[in-house]
């Protein structure tokens, strides 16, 4: 009876995965096609000029894709980094230490977490014109540092994972409260905080809005930009579809290779639940 | 639990510490050469003003590739508002009165007033908006023709029509003796190309008298096209998806759209889309309204202009004339990013056709003379608003069955609105 019943739940289950997966699937295909074959041949049959297509887009523009793909390494990189050390330390914070005020910067987080990241670009530009910042760096990561998902998360997490026996014990045996938050209570958050680190990490990388407002040096523009000034050309040139779809799938791969390094802490993020529960 | 004061201090200098290393934008030195920025989407401009970069060590360009469209209209004045535009932006010429009226842009006369001459006046007059300023100066320009696969029209019989009526009848010939193909497609994505068939027929959207806008989205020549394409996309007789998707430029390549009402532009666009063709294109001028007098509109073209808010508004002006009027400059243009110049002096030297078109030696002789039946065109400060009217109000019209008529009403009706919102004064 059981096994009878769980074909249907898979077979639902594969379907969502092939829903998901085919749009990745045709990139991957488009993107061994020549300009030709992009708009010529039936969908799914594999074109031959894969390594043409990663040849031209490594010399468009002397190979200013690579520049792009450093430009969002760095924003999702060392953004990611800092808001899950300032999630870390922000959640713990809030979840461990009782202060005047507490509950108002909790709710003021979880406003925060509703407001869409969209609507703010235009204010942060407006702030960051005002003290000189716009077109620099520093003007995609500050405002990435800041993730209200990411300390509202780590806050839950901390206040799971960290049990208040082993912080009051810590505190007997005379250790400082930054020893508790860097021996202790952190690395027994790390599961947390590298969900909060790749959360970062893939919404900096797919951000478009905030670098769009932000940059006007295309040297500076990450890889959704870059793409997208390789798209919007004008109604006078055509789009250079297949370097934008060969420069999509290149783009994806660091992501991918992400999600495989760092998937083995949540299984342990997985397993301690379960122990728990 | 009580956090010290110190450690708090301490963390958050540490994290401003760590935030101010990752910055530091290059500041340029006071007496360095000028450095202008300047934002433009041409392809492979960046060649052109390494020229200029190249002659002029006193002033350097610097180019920034943005993306072309409403964004960087937005972008522009967004930065504008910011206090920080660049220096030199390419600019549509239908967004030039939206960024004159919101100060984005300077008027730039004292320096560029003299080359009046070297554009066509229904040119010149989309620059200085029909008043004695001068706002940004004319790159290229997109006079509307008529594109046509030569062996297929000779495969079915077909004549190259030289009236909307003969183009009608020539567009259900095709379908009656080739069911799976079109001779075009009334495109509801394409407010450009729409407003350059209104133009051809005589259309006059905005008007401006002293303050007061006159606004006519909805004037008897639009109805006249629009009731023609309503009746073309009813019947069938013509496609009705929009250009610019992949379906589109399948359609292209496979021979399923066997012409395109496009501008002079074109040759780069089905080079890029439907490589396959070449040289199975050949262009003639638009069906006409009145074959008599032969007239068409413009689709596309830029302007370099000048923002308000540059500090080096005279290089920039020098740069702008340069780029757009400078024999060697306007060559470099049309080799290296495949523009039709609106400098008509060079218009005239082009002598060789687009390589897509090896069959027609004399296009550029040809386009010369089409491009001189431009009829002019007062654009108005929210062709955003009216086009993005156009594409909800043409889609749902297409989907509902085919009256297209209606929906000028819509896009009248929004324009006036916004321009309203907006605190121009709009007269009846």
């Amino acid at each position: 009876m059981r096994t009878r019943l769980g074909g249907f739940p898979t077979f639902v289950l594969l379907l969502g995965a092939a829903y998901c997966l085919f749009p990745v699937a045709w990139v991957l295909i488009a993107a061994t096609k020549s300009t030709g074959e992009l708009f010529s041949t039936t969908t799914l049959s594999v074109g031959s000029s894969l390594v043409a297509n990663l040849g031209e887009l490594d010399s468009y523009r002397d190979g200013v894709f690579w520049r792009w793909m450093a430009n969002s390494a760095l924003y999702a990189g060392v953004g990611a980094l800092l808001s899950a050390a300032l999630s870390g330390v922000t959640g713990y914070a809030l979840a461990k230490y009782s202060f005047r005020g507490r509950a108002l910067i909790f709710n003021a987080l979880i406003a925060g977490v509703l407001v869409p990241a969209v609507v703010l670009a235009i204010p942060q530009y407006l702030l960051m014109s005002k003290i000189g910042l716009t077109d620099t760096y520093l003007s995609v990561l500050v405002p990435s540092v800041v993730s209200p998902y990411g300390i509202y998360l780590a806050r839950i997490y901390a206040a799971a994972s960290v049990p208040e026996d082993v912080i009051e014990a810590a505190r007997t045996d005379g250790a400082g409260e930054a020893r508790i938050l860097g021996s202790i209570a952190l690395p027994m958050m790390v599961p947390g905080l590298v969900t909060v680190f790749l959360f970062q990490f893939v919404s900096i990388w797919n951000n478009f809005m905030l670098p769009y407002i932000m940059l006007g040096d295309d040297g500076k523009f990450p890889v959704t930009l870059g793409l997208y000034t390789m798209l919007k050309q004008g109604n006078t040139t055509p789009a250079l579809y297949t370097l934008v779809v060969t420069g999509s799938l290149v783009s994806v791969l660091p992501l991918i290779a992400l999600f495989l390094t760092l998937q083995r802490y949540w299984r342990i993020d997985l397993l301690s639940g379960a122990v728990k529960a | 639990m009580r956090l010290d004061i110190a450690k708090k201090a301490l963390a958050l200098g540490l994290g401003l510490a760590l935030l101010a290393g990752c910055g530091g934008g290059a500041e340029q030195s006071a007496d360095g050469p000028v450095e202008l920025s300047f934002w433009a989407w041409a392809p492979d401009i960046d060649k052109v003003v390494d020229k200029w970069n190249a002659a002029h060590p006193e002033t350097k360009v610097v180019f920034s590739k943005q993306a072309q469209g409403d964004d960087l209209v937005t972008k522009l004045l967004t930065s504008a508002k910011g206090g920080n535009p660049p220096d030199l932006a390419q600019v549509e010429f239908q967004a030039l009165p939206t960024l004159v009226s919101n100060d984005v842009l300077a008027d730039i006369s004292e320096g560029a007033a003299s080359a009046k001459d070297k554009f066509a006046p229904g040119i010149w007059d989309q620059v200085t908006l029909g008043g004695s300023g001068v706002y940004a100066v004319p790159q290229d320009s997109g006079p509307m023709m008529f594109y046509y696969r030569a062996d297929l029209f000779e495969q079915y019989g077909l004549k190259v029509p030289t009236t909307w009526d003969e183009y009608a009848q020539t567009a259900r010939d095709l379908r009656a003796k080739a069911p799976d193909k079109f001779l075009g497609t009334f495109s509801s994505n394409d407010p450009g190309w729409f407003a350059g068939l209104a133009q051809q027929a005589g259309a006059s959207w905005w008007g401006v008298d002293g303050d007061t806008w006159k606004v006519s989205v909805d004037d008897a020549a639009t109805k006249k096209v629009a009731q023609y394409w309503s009746g073309l996309v009813a019947e069938g007789a013509v496609d009705k998806s929009p250009m610019y998707t992949p379906e589109w430029n399948k359609a292209l390549n496979d021979g399923t759209q066997i012409g395109w009402l496009s501008a002079v532009w074109a040759p780069g666009v089905l080079k890029g889309n439907a490589e396959s063709t070449q040289g199975k294109w050949a262009m003639a001028p638009m069906p006409q309204w009145d074959a008599a007098k032969p007239r068409t509109g413009n689709w596309g073209g830029s302007t370099t202009a000048v923002t308000a808010g540059s500090k080096k508004q005279k290089a920039a002006t020098e740069f702008a004339l340069w780029l757009n009027t400078d024999p060697a400059a306007v060559e470099a243009l049309v080799k290296e990013c495949g523009i039709y110049p609106a400098a008509t002096s060079a218009q005239e030297a082009l002598s060789q056709p687009p390589a897509f078109f090896p069959n027609q030696p004399d296009f550029y002789t040809l386009a010369a003379k089409i491009a001189a039946t431009s009829s002019g065109f007062t654009w108005g400060p929210n062709v955003n608003v009216t086009y993005t009217a156009y594409k909800n109000a043409m889609a749902e019209a297409i989907s509902a069955g085919g009256d297209l008529v209606p929906t000028l009403a819509k896009m009248q009706g929004a324009t006036v609105d916004d321009m309203k919102a907006n605190g121009f004064t709009v007269g009846g």
